[in-house]
């Protein structure tokens, strides 16, 4: 995409060193990791581990108090490269009052599409996660499933090249969690590079890399298979159990 | 153009919102009305009992002024006053009129010394002054005196209000930190919100402005235009204020705080109430607050027919109001989003 090709090499999001405290509470404390172009990585950890926080680093909402966080080699926050991810919030950052498609158009003008690119977007967003028929409905008459749906849908707008996605299933029934996943392989095939956070096993399996992530520690980084083969277990879980040292939630 | 997107949504919520368009848009009038009867200009009439003054005496009173109700007995009138029925009894002590005033309402009280004094004078002078106003008339009421300072109160009250419940909302409810991971600027976001609030309250304005002159009939001296120019200006400061420090505010109920912090003293010192008994010191406090400002221009524009010249201080006072108070409001989003 019209980038150097220094900049091909560079890890796409490269975290070094990042600790987080929030009064004498350290909730992350010095995580590494890099998550390469092309790859779908997924923070797999339990409720409170830290997986929303170290999101919220890599996004430039929030400030690690030590060590650094690069997006595209360059140090994050810094506001060009917001344009350059689609977020996905954990907790459904939707205006109420309004209708799906007046939320979706207003997210789209802040990304910069107008006219009829817009509503085309629009329309290709909202076919994958499967909401087109509900575009007029006001948001707050929309289930708890169809909200995640939405805001996965306004992450999708811009087309990013990269996705951070805090959970982006929860709530979201079997059948259409498997049509989500399908497409998000389907986006990384065409080079979208997604990172996402989850509880669920068999979704974990799916990714191509992994973090481990307890209390706020990274405890370890491979693909499925390779964590299974290190701890020498058959599946994620139990693999999680032996490396990290507990059960995940 | 993300500026332009931020405020086609507020407004878009905003006419959703039939409750709170009907807070913005009626209360100020149901009030304004409320007021209106209250001090539309009739005076206190006093019931006066009387009890051994000569009748050509009590008959001097103009019947318009007071109620005269004659005693046989100075006792009897005493206990009428003692019941609520009188609002003072004057007999004559020793030679002398004497007045028993009830005491509990000073305007009342007021209102009876200043009948006797007229009533004993009535006879002694022989030339009357000729009273003329340099502004106003006689037939100028009370309300018409606070009017201008209610209908400012009125657009920065509500418009503070609602500029920090609205603003307070979209960080309690995540939609802040959600806009922030999107490519738009701090001072977009507050330009945004400028912008959308900003049609609201012009339309506030007019519609305060002309319900008080058109329908209630308030004094009007000066530019219907300066009006709307002075409420424009006092809305802007209310709502750059308002979601300053709703960014100190973690509830609603904590922004309904701010009201007897921030609201109250401003009615103190805006000029409904008269400041001059005040401790010197302490009237120095109202250079620090919009609504002085505000209110100041109302009444030069409204009773004293002033135009921009007359009030330029006051505008350039209340846009650095507005100025300073929306670029601290860009510098506490950093809070959020540090760039
Ligand atoms: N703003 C904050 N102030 C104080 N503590 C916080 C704050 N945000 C997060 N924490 C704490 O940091 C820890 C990690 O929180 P975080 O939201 O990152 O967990 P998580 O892994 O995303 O959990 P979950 O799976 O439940 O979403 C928790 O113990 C939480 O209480
Ligand atoms: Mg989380």
């Amino acid at each position: 995409m019209g980038q150097s090709p220094a900049a091909e090499n560079v890890p796409l999001v490269e975290i070094r060193g990042v600790s987080r405290r929030f009064g004498a509470k350290t909730v992350l404390d010095d995580v590494s990791l890099n998550v390469e172009r092309g790859e779908i990585f997924g923070l797999l950890g339990p409720s409170g581990s830290g997986k929303t926080t170290l999101i919220k680093l890599i996004t430039g909402i929030d400030k690690a108090d030590e060590g650094t966080v690069r997006m595209f080699g360059e140090t994050m926050p810094k506001l060009s490269l917001l344009q350059r991810y689609g977020y996905m919030a954990q907790s459904d950052a939707l205006y109420q009052e309004l209708t799906a498609r007046e939320n979706l158009r207003f997210f789209a003008s802040l990304y910069g599409l107008a006219g009829s690119r817009r509503e085309e977007r629009i329309r290709a967003a909202m076919e994958i996660v499967d909401l087109n028929d509900h575009l007029n409905k006001t948001v707050s008459a929309y289930s708890g499933g169809m909200k995640r749906r939405l805001s996965l849908a306004i992450s999708l707008l811009h087309e990013p090249e990269l996705l951070i996605l805090d959970e982006p299933t929860v709530g979201i029934d079997p059948v259409l969690r498997r049509s989500i996943w399908e497409e998000l392989l389907a986006l990384r095939d065409r080079g979208t590079s997604i990172v996402l956070t989850t509880h669920v096993m068999d979704e974990a399996d799916k990714c191509d890399r992994i973090g481990l992530i307890r209390d706020g520690r990274l405890t370890a980084v491979d693909t499925p298979q390779g964590l299974k083969n290190r701890s020498g277990t058959d599946s994620i879980e139990q693999a999680f159990i032996v490396l990290g040292g507990g059960a995940p939630s | 153009m993300r500026t332009r997107a931020l405020a086609v949504r507020i407004i878009r919520q905003f006419l959703r919102d039939k409750r709170t368009m009907a807070l913005l848009f009626l209360a100020p009038l149901l009030v304004l009305t409320l007021m209106h009867f209250v001090f539309n200009g009739q005076t206190v009439k006093p019931d006066v009992g009387v009890a051994g003054i000569p009748s050509a005496v009590t008959a001097k009173v103009d019947p318009e002024t007071a109620r005269i109700v004659d005693y046989p007995d100075r006792k009897e009138a005493e206990e009428d006053l003692r019941d609520g029925k009188l609002d003072a009894v004057i007999s004559i002590e020793n030679g002398k009129p004497a007045i028993l005033l009830e005491g509990t309402d000073p305007s009342m009280a007021k209102a009876v010394q200043l009948l006797l004094q007229k009533t004993l004078q009535a006879d002694m002078l022989t030339v009357q002054p000729q009273i003329s106003y340099l502004y106003g008339d006689e037939d100028l009421s009370s309300f018409d005196s606070f009017g201008p300072v209610l209908i400012g109160f009125f657009s920065f009250f509500f418009v503070f209000l609602l500029a920090g419940v609205s603003f307070l909302r979209e960080r309690t409810t995540g939609t802040l930190e959600r806009l922030l991971a999107t490519p738009i600027r701090r001072s977009e976001v507050v330009a945004g919100y400028l912008l959308g609030f900003g049609l609201f309250t012009l339309a506030q304005a007019t519609l305060i402005a002309w319900f008080s002159i058109r329908v209630l009939g308030i004094y009007m001296a000066g530019s219907v235009w300066l009006v709307l120019l002075i409420n424009l200006l006092l809305t802007l400061t209310a709502l750059t204020l308002g979601t300053l420090l709703s960014s100190y505010a973690g509830t609603e109920f904590q922004i309904i705080q701010f009201i007897p912090l921030v609201i109250v003293p401003q009615v103190f010192f805006s000029g409904l109430f008269n400041l001059e008994a005040m401790n010197p010191w302490l009237q120095k406090l109202s250079y620090v607050m919009p609504l002085y400002y505000g209110a100041d221009a109302m009444r030069d524009i409204m009773l004293r027919g002033k135009g921009l010249a007359g009030i330029q201080v006051d505008i350039y006072v209340l846009l650095g109001f507005s100025v300073l108070f929306a670029l601290l409001n860009v510098a506490a989003l950093k809070k959020q989003r540090t760039i």
